[in-house]
């Protein structure tokens, strides 16, 4: 890279930035939403801000709180362990993106803005220099405007009172099955998704809060690593 | 465990896996059984996340004001909504329905 190139951007690059840019505005939004959902599950500002700030990976972010909402201090156990379940899925982005990005300290940095919209963009992008610019921008894009949001929506939670007023318990339902729509495409992940969701349901009443959901995490894991309800085209 | 503690290990282990992907082996996990299994963990947690966060309060299953709210969240989302305007609709409906007195 020279100082020449880095002057003038191609019709592709400027197509990265604006792709980064709108995703990176339309999901900070959100963050309005996970700062007053954490709020009402009972963390504080600095809780909330922290999980913005270092999980960073909006999926484990809500899991986490919504765990907590349920059952408490003594379902953090659970609650951890679906973050963390949540977050395996950035392994594989970490595998796509790695390749794109040099040595150095981009290298070193890279991996915290490792998330959906970030590799989404950059994968959507044909040339090498497009996808590393849609990688940063919306990384970056989002890291700056999901912890302000973040922020504003905790201290709007503070002074709302009871959440379910507000409706604020839907929204988390809702927010996760937003997430989970754009992965129903196949009939595998239909299958598995609706098995999971009658799982967690009918072992809610016996198990503590959040152990339902890892249970149904498992058997999508037994599914994926038989290919069980799989297509056999698929290769 | 304090809040605190649970909030710092969950974000941990986050940010190590995000560490993860760029110092593994990208043959590790670039099989079609990997790939497979880590896109159905995340369909099944979320699905699971969905139900327990619609129907679950506590270790009870409850059928209140959170059901319509999610029934209409997912005719927004067949119609290509923004999501911020599905959580937002799903949360208006709640409260609405709640305000209302015409459901718990």
């Amino acid at each position: 890279m020279n100082a020449m190139d880095a002057a003038a951007f191609t019709a592709a690059e400027r197509r990265a930035w604006r792709e980064g840019v709108g995703v990176a505005l339309a999901t900070s939004a959100y963050g309005v939403s996970f700062g007053a959902l954490a709020v009402a599950s009972g963390l504080d500002v600095w809780q909330t801000g922290v999980l913005s700030l270092m999980m960073f990976t909006g999926g484990s972010q809500f899991a986490f709180v919504g765990v907590m909402a349920a059952g408490g201090l003594a379902a953090a156990p659970a609650a951890i362990a679906s973050a963390a379940l949540l977050g395996v899925r950035n392994v594989a982005y970490g595998l796509r993106i790695a390749p794109l990005i040099g040595r150095g300290w981009r290298r070193a940095v890279a991996p915290h803005f490792t998330i959906d919209e970030s590799t989404a963009v950059a994968l959507a992008q044909s040339e090498p220099r497009a996808r590393r610019i849609g990688f940063w921008v919306t990384g970056v894009g989002i890291y700056v405007g999901w912890n302000l949001s973040t922020l504003g929506g905790a201290l709007l939670g503070d002074v709302l009172g009871d959440p379910r007023a507000y409706g604020l318990d839907a929204a988390a339902a809702a927010a996760f099955l937003a997430l989970l729509w754009p992965r129903l495409r196949r009939r595998q992940a239909i299958a598995v998704g609706v098995a999971a969701a009658v799982l967690a349901s009918a072992l809610t009443p016996v198990m503590m809060p959040g152990v339902p959901v890892l249970v149904a995490a498992l058997v999508a894991i037994a599914v994926g690593w038989t290919n069980a309800f799989g297509a056999r085209s698929a290769t | 465990m304090t809040l605190w503690t649970a909030v710092l290990a969950a974000s941990f282990l986050c940010v190590l896996l995000k560490a993860l992907g760029y110092a593994i082996p990208p043959r590790w996990f670039e099989t079609p059984r990997a790939e497979r299994s880590i896109d159905l963990l995340t369909v099944a947690l979320l699905a699971a996340l969905v139900a327990v966060q619609t129907l679950g309060v506590g270790q009870q299953i409850v059928v209140d004001a959170r059901v319509p709210a999610v029934i209409v969240a997912a005719g927004l989302l067949i119609l290509r909504a923004p999501f911020l305007v599905v959580v937002v609709a799903a949360a208006v409906v709640a409260a609405v329905l709640r305000a209302l007195g015409l459901a718990t």
